[in-house]
Formats: C-alpha cells, sequence, structure tokens
C-alpha cells in the first residue's frame, strides 16, 4: 500500500462503509477490510485490476467516477474516496457533488498543478511543464482537468463543502511539512490530500 | 426437405432412453406461479463433495437451458463429460474439497424433474403431461430448487451459482429467497429477457411445432419425434451462444465435400449445388442439432424456452428493478462476457447498477473473449480466477476457511 493510503486510511473510522473510486488492485479496500473492520467496495476501470480484485476476494466492480456514481442511492456510504484521479475524470465538479451525496465523507487525493517545479518550466520554457507526477506529453495525457490546491479549496467554497482536513504529500506519498500556509503548500506539495464533508 | 440431398436424414434418429435418475420425491407438490397445483413434483439432481457438520459449505448450481444435473460426470445418456467439469471438482475454482455441490434438473426439463415428459399421475390413463404440462416460470423451477434444499437438510446455501438462464435462476433466488444464501454469482444472464431473445425462442418453438411429427404435441403416443423441428431449433440457437469472430476462426468459409452416396446417386454435387458440398459451419451445425434431439424433449424445449420469456424480476416492482433487491444483505458477483450478443455487458451493467442503488455488496467482471455467450462453458482462465476467487472471498469474510 502506498503511503498516501496509510493516510487515507488513518482518516476513516473502523467498521465504516467505504466506496474506492478508482480502486487500482484493491489495496485500500484490502487493508480496510482486514485491518479496519470496513465494509470497503471498489470501482475500478481497468478491467485487468478488476478481474484482479474480484480474483483476490475483493468486491469491485467495473465502472468509473463520471458514469456510475449517479446510480448509487443517497447516504449509501460513509467515506467516498477518489485517489489521484480528480484531475482525469471528464466532470470534477459533478464527481465531487456525486460523491458527498452517496457519502457523508468524501476524501480526494490529486497532483498539485501548483508545484513550485511545474509554475518555473512553463515560467521558463513556455512549454507544457513535465514532470515526475506529470509525465505525460500535453496529447497524451488523461489529466485533463488538472487544478491546484488554492483552486480545489476555491471550489469546496464556491460549493459549499467543508474541508475537515487538508494536507500536502510528496510523490512518494510522505506527509509534506506544509500544514500552516496553503500558500507554501501550494507552491511544494506534489500531492494534495483532502477530507470535505457537506 | 433440406436435409435430404445431403444424405443427412435428421429423422432417422433414434432419441435414447431415459434413465431412472437420482432424485427427490414431494408428493405434496408446488404451487405454481400459474395458480396450479403441481403434484407430486421430483426433482433429479447431483451432488459432490461432503456437506459440513455446520452444513454451511453448500453451493447450488443452476444449469442453463439445455443443460441438467449432471455437472462433473460423465453424462448418462451421452457419454460426454458433465457440462461444468472443468470449473467444478477437486482443486477447481469450484472447489468441491471444500464445497458440497449441489445441481438439479430444472422443473419442466427432461432429465429426471417433473416436465413434460413424466407420468401424470392424477390423470386416469397416467398419460404424460406433453403439452398440458402446466406453463412454468423461472421462479417455480427456484421453488422446485428450494424444496430440493430444505429436503437436503440445508437453512442457509453458501452461494448461489449459474450462467444463461441458470444466471436468471440465481437472480431469481436472491429476490424470492434472499435470507437462504450469502452469495450470488449470475453469470452471462440478465434481470429480463429481452425482445430479441424471445424473438429467437419463437423461431425455435415454431420449428418444432411446424414439424409434423411433432403431432399436436402427443408425438410421445406414437413414437416418434420432431427431430427435424427440434435440431433446427437447436442450430439456430446454437449460432445465438457464439459470435461471429469465434465462428470465422473455427471454420472461415472452408467447405466439406458432398458424401458419395449423393454422387452415386446421381445427384448434381458441384460446388454451386444445393445439396453438395457443404460448407464447415453447416455441418458442424447439423452435427450439434442431430446429438440435441438425443437427449432433449421437444416439449420440454417449449415449456423451458417459455419460461425464459416470461422472466422479468422487476415486473413485480412497478418495472423498479432496485426494488426487487432492496435491503438485500446477498453478496453479488455479476460476470459477463464481451462478445456475448445474446446476454451482452450493457444489460449486466443495468442489473449492477440497480444493485448499487440497492446498496448492495456487488461484484462485476466483464470477461474479455470473443468466444460469445458459450463462453461461460469454456477454457476462460480469468473466468475461472474470478469464480474461484469471489468464492474465496466470500468465505474469508464469513469466516469458513
Amino acid at each position: 500500500m502506498r503511503l498516501d493510503q496509510k493516510l487515507i486510511a488513518e482518516m476513516i473510522k473502523p467498521g465504516a462503509r467505504v466506496l474506492d473510486i478508482g480502486s487500482g488492485d484493491g489495496a485500500l479496500i484490502d487493508h480496510l477490510f482486514r485491518h479496519q473492520g470496513c465494509d470497503a467496495r471498489g470501482i475500478e476501470l481497468n478491467m485487468k485490476l478488476v478481474t484482479f480484485s474480484v480474483a483476490h476476494g475483493l468486491p469491485v466492480m467495473h465502472g468509473d467516477a463520471d458514469h456510475d456514481l449517479a446510480y448509487y442511492s443517497d447516504h449509501a456510504f460513509d467515506y467516498v474516496v477518489l485517489q489521484r484521479t480528480l484531475q482525469a475524470v471528464e466532470r470534477p465538479r459533478e464527481v465531487l457533488r456525486q460523491m458527498l451525496r452517496i457519502g457523508r465523507y468524501a476524501i480526494v487525493s490529486f497532483p498539485n498543478f501548483g508545484h513550485w517545479q511545474l509554475r518555473l518550466k512553463l515560467l521558463l520554457n513556455g512549454r507544457m511543464p513535465m514532470t515526475t507526477v506529470w509525465y505525460k506529453p500535453w496529447y497524451e495525457t488523461p489529466n485533463i482537468h488538472p487544478c491546484t490546491i488554492r483552486d480545489f479549496l476555491a471550489l469546496c467554497q464556491q460549493d459549499g463543502y467543508i474541508v475537515e482536513k487538508w494536507m500536502a504529500i510528496d510523490e512518494e506519498g510522505e506527509r509534506a511539512p506544509w500544514r500552516r500556509s496553503i500558500r507554501l503548500a501550494n507552491l511544494f506539495g506534489e500531492q494534495a490530500l483532502f477530507l470535505l464533508r457537506r | 426437405m433440406v436435409f435430404g440431398g445431403s444424405g443427412y436424414l435428421i429423422n432417422s434418429i433414434t432419441p435414447f432412453t431415459i434413465d431412472k435418475h437420482r432424485h427427490a420425491h414431494f408428493p405434496e407438490g408446488i404451487t405454481l406461479d400459474c395458480d396450479m397445483h403441481l403434484a407430486p413434483v421430483d426433482v433429479a439432481y447431483c451432488t459432490y463433495g461432503q456437506l459440513s457438520e455446520q452444513r454451511d459449505n453448500a453451493i447450488l448450481l443452476c444449469h442453463a437451458f439445455t443443460g441438467d444435473q449432471y455437472v462433473a460426470e460423465t453424462h448418462p445418456l451421452t457419454g460426454k463429460p458433465g457440462w461444468w467439469e472443468r470449473m467444478v471438482g477437486s482443486g477447481k475454482p469450484i472447489d468441491t474439497d471444500k464445497f458440497f455441490v449441489i445441481c438439479s434438473n430444472v422443473l419442466g426439463g427432461c432429465m429426471g424433474s417433473t416436465g413434460p415428459m413424466s407420468v401424470r399421475e392424477e390423470s386416469v390413463k397416467k398419460e404424460l403431461w406433453g403439452t398440458d404440462f402446466p406453463p412454468i416460470t423461472i421462479r417455480d423451477m427456484v421453488r422446485a430448487q428450494y424444496k430440493l434444499v430444505r429436503y437436503l437438510g440445508i437453512d442457509k446455501l453458501f452461494a448461489v451459482v449459474g450462467g444463461s438462464m441458470g444466471g436468471m435462476q440465481v437472480l431469481e433466488w436472491t429476490v424470492t429467497y434472499p435470507e437462504m444464501m450469502l452469495a450470488a454469482m449470475p453469470i452471462a444472464t440478465a434481470p429480463f429477457h429481452s425482445a430479441q431473445n424471445i424473438a429467437f425462442n419463437e423461431v425455435g418453438r415454431q420449428a418444432i411445432i411446424a414439424d409434423p411429427d411433432w403431432r399436436n404435441g402427443r408425438y410421445w403416443c406414437e413414437g416418434v419425434v420432431p427431430a427435424r423441428g427440434l435440431s433446427v431449433a437447436r442450430m439456430m440457437a446454437h449460432i445465438t451462444y457464439l459470435s461471429e469472430k469465434a465462428l470465422t476462426r473455427k471454420f472461415g468459409r472452408r467447405v466439406r465435400q458432398g458424401s458419395s452416396a449423393d454422387k452415386s446417386a446421381g445427384n448434381f454435387t458441384g460446388p454451386l449445388s444445393l445439396f453438395g458440398d457443404i460448407f464447415e459451419v453447416e455441418s458442424y451445425l447439423r452435427y450439434q442439432g442431430s446429438s440435441f434431439v438425443r437427449r432433449f424433449d421437444a416439449n420440454s424445449y417449449l415449456s423451458i424456452t417459455r419460461a425464459m420469456d416470461w422472466f422479468d424480476l422487476a415486473a413485480d416492482y412497478d418495472g423498479e428493478l432496485t426494488a426487487a433487491f432492496s435491503g438485500t444483505s446477498v453478496r453479488f458477483c455479476v460476470i459477463s462476457f464481451s462478445s456475448d450478443w445474446l446476454f451482452p455487458t450493457s444489460t449486466a451493467r443495468t442489473l449492477v447498477r440497480a444493485l448499487n442503488q440497492a446498496t448492495a455488496n456487488v461484484s462485476f467482471v466483464e470477461i474479455e473473449t470473443d468466444r460469445g455467450h458459450d463462453a461461460f462453458l469454456l477454457d476462460e482462465p480469468d473466468f475461472d480466477r474470478t469464480v474461484q476467487g469471489f468464492l474465496r472471498g466470500v468465505a474469508e469474510h464469513v469466516g469458513l476457511y
């Protein structure tokens, strides 16, 4: 399990009902079931990973954030998790709305486009920045809706979501030290992790 | 008749005789959806593995339309391997070292369970039911299975598993007896029979009825079988179980030479003649048709296809599929196959979304294959892993092993 998944797991109360959107190989839901007694389920787009997960006994279904969330009933889960995917969905705002409709809490992580390296590269080269996080050229990237930490906070404010917790994390998922200042976090955090509620 | 010229007389085939199958006898019978009371009822079945002391390791397998209870043993009539021998057995994905596996012949079938070929006990003449056999539904089949499960001393099944029409039964189980199982695995199936599928069934039925040997459904009085009609029905249905890609890969446009009997009879058998050389795919279908009529009863075909056509889980819930599953605690694993156009993934997704809305615990996998609907009977490693993994996951969840 990645380090940021550990941070996510720490946000989730034992025994909770959890929906993990983009559950990948199922590491997080497996951990939540085994160690926290959660009823944790996954949605995953990549069919190989879906088959892999189900073959390992995990409740995972094929589907995606844009098209399948609308079919869940209100308050069906305590937590709805979206890991490193928000920037790749068709309608991020709608996905957030759906997450907080079907779950009491939403846990969202995304790569921060406000990181200093990206800013500097665009400023100096005048070309779309590429880093270890943003490593695909603009014409191939699935990340069609990149945002910065401040952008995301602005959207939460606009749509009336309460930020329970937030943190900047580095690429390995280690918690970054920029907790006091959002501006510094937005400059130095490679990834961001939010716990939201309605 | 189209078969005449190729020296291929389907009506010359004699059906196998029906042996005694292992069965449970229920003199009290069951009340059917049509309000008729059917008694007595026999349910023929096979079992594999051992029922645990806690009686908590039973898996009910529901067979597909033309399948039967001989899942994992040589079929007593055809001598062929069981239809799911690669899935069910010691160390196999449905592991009989761990699970007690039950499969029964469906109500309306012709492999020992009560159906059109059964003797009508209440009649004076002790005739067979034939076309007087009451109209049955998928739920009626499930009612008969329920009786069997209880008869075997099982209060709660570990899982109900089945493909195609077997999948319909699985879904019906989860709605009619939701407390009776921990897990359900509907495979290559749908929560209702589509207009297209009803249409295919109707062509099959009409082919049987149009056969003069059907004799208004009383062929059994006269020692004949409507073999041509039944085999045409099978041939047509068999196409729907495959895919264009699978047919192309298997047969392409390869041609098989016409038989020498035709040539000696002076028939013109050049490549462009009507009854001369035939395509491999034609020969294959004819074989499928002719072997089918030896093991399947025509009136059963009519009864069961009708039951499938009437299947619509949402019908009793004002068309709301979600309501059918409301509050379910069953763990679902829905599986579809990418090239299945009879029970396509899109319909499976409709089912999954209804389950999501009901907040059911559902896994959903589409297996990538070009082999069409029948893929669930064939060697598909991803499918095997999914079946095995899901069952293991549920078992782990409830602390079974």
